[in-house]
């Protein structure tokens, strides 16, 4: 029976690539980077087993078929190795979708990520994809996200309904990686709410328009929490462990961005149930205002503020529960697209901060050379980065594009 | 008496082709003349070749692919797809046009997968880097300038119209612009720029103009020259293709996301 199952799924598969394929192929490209990144941490580690430095590869291919219809299938493979931290050694499927473009909607079938969301540091309402944290604790890196997602544009504005069949666990350090907790986290021993587990169907729905010089998102989604409430236990050894526990849980967000001249208003909320036991709010916003020419020269000078808030407060598990972000964004607008971002974030409550600098430069046409500075400064013993507070990081990345 | 009045009307307009007592009216004249015969193309997509130099002589090359779309009584629509350098590979950006106040801008970004509304009020900053700033690639609506006619003369063995057009909007790069524009096709041969202090800043040339669809002329080479800086940009637009059928829902924040 179970043959018989297996000869039936196959063959609904060949079907459905000689359907595919007999369709006039207009595009059939194939791009992507390749990766060489060196990372130094300056203070020496807290930890047992954390390195000091490590030296990784990555790789990240892209495969892209457009149909004469419009519709299109899209194939990106991500592998990452690490000498630092074994987990950060991973695979990943980015995108393994096919768009069936139709004149009423779009319907894209496989894995694949979507953003959501306005503001620039803190990423609130991205609810979609799992965060990829071994890759960055910037959380821009994401986990390809299997799903079912139909779409419809209209005069009024776009509709989009999500069907995720499966849940993509986060990634985290393991015992060489820096940047963690003093427990390491174990995602061997994964618990979820629902009996279903990871085969847990989760729903979004986002509405999204433009009026005028507003931009604007209103979202849904039920299922299960993207970030898990870590659990301590002990493992074989008697040695202290998290285990990280997944929730269920309903979110309603709004996301938007305000157009005023040189100014851009930004504003991310969100109020979410199941999560622990209190429901809470969060929201964070803020202006980015460029100036264009500065200094009498072709760069461009961009000024960022925004406010983070939580009202879980010292409960809340970001750390940004009440914070306030300084950034400079510079341009350069020469032919190497020389970029730079600096920002300084400060908790309201204590000295925390947290400083970081983004640069990137491309060499001939095919280089790009990227460097980040991340300092932890002043963490109290109750911070959300106090077991990170010696992890100041500089990490720099040379990729080819091809 | 009426015949007369006819026959002396047909002589003047014989000597005025277009119709204006003042400069300031007879530049204006052109510039809604040249619209008019730019009108009906409906959409339009283009492949672009930028080739950016420096004082050294150092080139440097970006390839971009274009869609525009003709929107009656606003300005264009438009999306440029960026193919190369790679590490830009699949950024797109959507631009509508107005003929009055900033146009609206969004920039997608692959490797985020995110839209962005970015600020476009302030238009005269570096586009990818060139010489050209968005204002100058932006449409060119006829409400974005004020205009005076300066004389006739031949250039490049063409006899043009040479006029000054005055940016409305405050926060441009330029005091003024010269326009070099041929009497016949009403072609844009040539714009001289002119800073903020109303120094020589960049000359435009424009040549190898195609005809399509019987009647708009398109440029194959758009040349811009930096006369403070020394850097110059060469574009070259091939694969010209009229009509093809685009609509306002290829050029939305959705459509945005899956243009490559």
């Amino acid at each position: 029976m179970l043959k018989l199952y297996r000869i039936r799924w196959t063959s609904v598969f060949i079907l459905s690539l000689g359907f595919l394929l007999p369709t006039k192929i207009l595009a059939h490209e194939i791009s992507g980077f390749a990766q060489g990144e060196l990372r130094l941490f300056p203070n020496e580690a807290l930890f047992q087993g954390q390195n000091d430095q490590s030296a990784s590869f990555a790789l990240q291919p892209e495969y892209y078929h457009e149909f004469k219809s419009g519709s299109s299938f899209t194939f990106v493979p991500f592998y990452r190795i690490d000498s630092g931290d074994k987990e950060r050694t991973h695979f990943d499927i980015r995108e393994l979708t096919y768009l069936y473009l139709h004149d009423d909607f779009e319907l894209r079938v496989g894995v694949r990520k979507v953003f959501w969301g306005a503001t620039e540091v803190l990423h609130l309402v991205d609810v979609i994809n799992q965060i990829d944290l071994v890759e960055n604790i910037d959380t821009e890196d994401r986990l390809g996200q299997p799903m079912v997602n139909l779409s419809v544009s209209r005069d009024w504005g776009t509709l989009d309904l999500l069907w995720m069949p499966f849940f993509r666990e986060r990634t985290f350090q393991g015992t060489g990686g820096r940047l963690r907790g003093a427990t390491l986290i174990k995602e061997d021993r994964t618990e979820y709410e629902s009996a279903a587990e990871e085969w847990h169907s989760d729903w979004a729905f986002r509405y999204s328009h433009t009026f005028g010089d507003l931009d604007l998102g209103i979202s849904q989604f039920m299922g299960t929490n993207r970030e898990p409430t870590l659990l301590k236990s002990t493992d074989s050894n008697g040695d202290a462990i998290f285990i990280p526990r997944y929730e269920q849980i309903k979110q309603s967000s709004i996301d938007a961005t305000y157009v005023v001249g040189d100014w851009l208003w930004k504003f991310e909320s969100l109020y979410r149930t199941g999560q622990g036991n209190d429901d809470f709010f969060a929201w964070t916003g803020g202006f980015e205002y460029t100036f264009v020419g500065a200094f009498d020269s072709d760069m461009d000078l961009g000024v960022i503020g925004e406010w983070m808030f939580d009202t879980r407060e010292q409960e809340a598990t970001n750390a940004f529960e009440n914070d306030i972000v300084g950034g400079l964004r510079l341009a350069v607008n020469d032919a190497a697209s020389t970029e730079a971002l600096f920002g300084w974030v400060q908790d309201l409550d204590t000295s925390a901060r947290f400083l970081f600098l983004e640069a990137s430069r491309r060499f001939g046409d095919n280089w790009l050379l990227t460097a980040e500075l991340r300092a932890f400064v002043d963490q109290p013993a109750d911070d959300f980065f106090f077991d990170q507070r010696d992890d100041e990081i500089m990490q720099i990345q040379l990729a080819y594009y091809f | 008496m009426h015949i007369i009045f006819t026959l002396l009307t047909f002589i003047l307009y014989i000597a005025h082709p277009v119709f204006a007592e003042t400069p300031e009216e007879k530049g204006l004249a052109i510039a809604i003349e040249n619209e008019n015969r730019d009108n009906g193309f409906q959409d339009f997509t283009a492949d672009m070749k930028m080739i950016l130099k420096n004082r050294q002589g150092e080139e440097s090359t970006r390839e971009i692919r274009n869609k525009t779309l003709e929107v009656e009584g606003d300005g264009d629509k438009s999306i440029s797809i960026f193919d190369r350098p790679r590490d830009v590979k699949g950024t797109t950006l959507l631009n509508f046009t107005h003929r009055t106040g900033p146009d609206d801008q969004w920039l997608y970004l692959p490797a985020l997968k995110r839209v962005k509304r970015i600020s476009s009020a302030n238009k005269s900053g570096s586009f990818m880097g060139s010489e050209f700033a968005y204002e100058d690639v932006t449409s060119q609506e006829v409400e974005k300038y004020t205009y005076k006619w300066i004389r006739d003369e031949d250039y490049k063995g063409e006899k043009c119209f040479v006029y000054e057009r005055y940016p409305v909007n405050k926060k441009s790069g330029y005091t003024r612009q010269v326009v070099w524009m041929d009497q016949k096709e009403f072609k844009v041969l040539k714009i001289e720029f002119f800073d903020r202090k109303n120094s020589p800043l960049k000359t435009l040339t424009q040549t190898n103009f195609n005809k399509y669809l019987g009647k708009y002329w398109y440029p194959k080479n758009m040349f811009m020259e930096n006369h403070q800086t020394g850097k110059s940009t060469m574009l070259i637009w091939t694969n010209y293709k009229f009509r093809n059928g685009l609509s306002a829902r290829n050029f939305n924040k959705n459509s945005l996301k899956r243009a490559r």
